[in-house]
């Protein structure tokens, strides 16, 4: 049961088949049984989840009217605030941080009736690659339990992949959803910047953060997009578009289609077997009458140096908050108020929350802003620019999510820059606000899974997604499942 | 390297960051190979280009100042690390 996409599971809890606390109880026993080795979750509150599920199978029992996604079991990136239960960004400076509040999606995830896991583990303030960095715990791909499953949102990707939840939801700043869905073998959506609200989500990088789904497959994760999407009052810069009904056009390819390949996307730096499958792909769209074109994006090389910079300034601005005053830890003993700043700070942050902000703090400090920020700020125009050319001749963008693999748990913890560089394909979609997917493509003789990623303009999800279908009607990459730990 | 460890001590002060002497070094040393490799931006001409903060074309947003329902004194408080009676307990600002 467990292994099933949630578009079927949420088919058999409508048609009475399964009760949404059997289907729970299915979940939690596997995350019982199997998490302890996989390490997705940070926090698991049984005893509500199962509350929940109740609830609904009761409401279902009076005839009620009910939630799109009724009984269905979703886990949640720890960075999304939830009313009543703990939300530490992977950090151990909100270790004991309850909020007051539920965020837009979570919202709008209670309104689909839809029954919360629990939390899953992420990169500290979603600051990685490779969810190393988190305060708690290392998560495991569960594909090779000696790898890293991506990141930031790499429990989302882990629990989805390992049949630990049916769907998940992560965020994106630069590629902290499509990597880790690459890494795992699991569908992962970064929406346009603006599409979907950020009330609520503890803010990283406030110009590129974005939340999306992670599931096993297009049609799941065009269903959660349509959920949570749309303007919310909360959030100025969440847009007014309307919101597709991706679910009913999923289904319908996309003719004629005309398909981007950038040249940049197969640099220096692509690993063979990932550069392979992604060709295959393209086969597998040209088969289907897609004419694919060369395009440029001259300035993506420069894209993972400006990231760090207007990432970083952001963070560093939005990191201020935590300062033991409001919410979070406090250090027990300092002499002054700057200084219970930062000994709460400094005991509070991980070393690479550290370097950010300290990056962060460097190119926005007088004399260097200019220098670095806004010289940053220009090189991000150009690369939007870029965007807007080639999706002038172009529907789509199609290339690979990341240029290798999961790597090995603590192979570039040492080496900060080659980190970064793993988010390189992924990282301009995030400065340019438009929308990418990332989709299983095949395996490595190692039995690694690759990931696809498809890029397509400012909200054009509903086109991107009939895109990414098209390639999974052709293909049953999605429909694998790793050996249970 | 591109930075020393006193331009990376005064940082973490604007930061109000506590560093350790370890803390430090690593820093100096990671940070520098990264603002190396951001130095490539140096490279593109940027000459006329005016710097986008933002991917959405939007300005101001404006709303009905309408008053509305917010959290309650308690809700506000129950994560504070010193609350005192209905306010935020903070060090001595002023001596």
């Amino acid at each position: 049961m467990i292994e099933k996409a949630a578009g079927e599971l949420v088919s058999l809890l409508s048609r009475g088949e399964l009760s949404a606390e059997a289907l729970t109880r299915f979940f939690l026993d596997a995350i019982h049984a199997r998490d302890g080795r996989i390490k997705a979750y940070l926090h698991v509150d049984e005893a509500a989840a199962l509350e929940q599920a109740r609830a609904i199978d009761l409401k279902r029992k009076r005839g009620e009217s009910l939630g799109r996604l009724a009984g269905l079991p979703v886990a949640l990136k720890d960075v999304l605030c939830t009313k009543g239960q703990p939300t530490t960004c992977g950090s151990k400076i909100l270790r004991n941080f309850v909020p007051p509040y539920d965020a837009h999606v979570i919202s709008r995830l209670r309104e689909a009736d839809a029954v919360f896991l629990g939390k899953t583990n992420m990169d500290e303030f979603a600051m990685g690659s490779s969810t190393e960095n988190s305060g708690y715990q290392v998560t495991h791909n569960p594909w090779d339990l000696e790898r890293i499953p991506g990141g930031s949102s790499g429990g989302s990707a882990a629990a989805v992949a390992a049949c630990l939840a049916p769907v998940a939801f992560g965020t994106d700043t630069g590629g902290s959803i499509r990597q880790p869905a690459a890494m795992c073998g699991v569908v992962g959506l970064k929406p346009t910047y603006g599409r979907v609200s950020r009330f609520g989500l503890v803010a990283f990088g406030s110009s590129l953060d974005q939340i999306g789904p992670l599931a096993h497959d297009v049609y799941d994760a065009a269903l959660l997009l349509e959920l949570i999407a749309g303007h919310d009052p909360r959030d100025s810069t969440s847009g007014n578009q309307p919101v597709p009904a991706c679910t009913r056009s999923v289904h319908e390819p996309v003719r004629p289609l005309t398909i981007g390949v950038a040249r940049e996307h197969f640099g220096e730096g692509l690993d063979s077997e990932v550069e392979q499958s992604v060709r295959a792909a393209l086969a597998v769209y040209k088969d289907q009458g897609a004419t694919i074109r060369d395009i440029s994006l001259p300035h993506s090389r420069y894209a993972v140096a400006a990231y760090y910079l207007v990432a970083t300034a952001e963070a560093s601005s939005n990191l201020a908050r935590y300062d033991g005053v409001h919410f979070g830890h406090r250090a027990a003993r300092f002499e002054n108020l700057i200084d219970m700043y930062c000994r709460t700070r400094g005991e509070g942050f991980g070393a690479e929350v550290k370097r950010r902000i300290m990056l962060g703090t460097y190119a926005l400090s007088s004399g260097y802003k200019d220098a670095y920020y806004l010289k940053a700020l220009k090189v991000r125009r150009l690369i939007k620019e870029d965007f807007d050319k080639a999706f002038a001749a172009c529907d789509v963008i199609v290339g690979p999510t990341s240029p290798t693999p999961a790597f090995k748990i603590g192979d570039k913890a040492e080496d900060p820059l080659a980190m970064y560089l793993s988010d390189i394909y992924t990282i301009s979609a995030n400065l340019a606000g438009i929308t990418g997917v990332s989709i299983p493509c095949g395996f490595t003789r190692g039995g690694l899974p690759i990931g696809l990623q498809i890029l397509a303009g400012s909200f054009q999800e509903e086109k991107l997604l009939r895109v990414a279908r098209m390639y999974e009607q052709a293909t049953d990459w999605h429909k694998r499942r790793p050996n249970p730990p | 390297m591109s930075l020393t460890a006193d331009q990376i001590r005064w940082v973490a002060h604007l930061a109000r960051l506590d560093l350790s002497e370890n803390e430090l070094q690593a820093i100096t040393r990671t940070l520098s190979a990264v603002v190396d490799y951001i130095n490539q931006l140096n490279e593109v001409n940027t000459d006329g280009v005016e710097p986008l903060a933002h991917a959405l074309d939007l300005q101001n947003v404006f709303r009905e100042d309408e008053p509305a329902p917010s959290l309650t004194v308690d809700a506000a408080l129950a994560n504070a690390p010193d609350r005192q009676g209905d306010f935020y307990g903070v060090p001595p600002v002023l001596e």
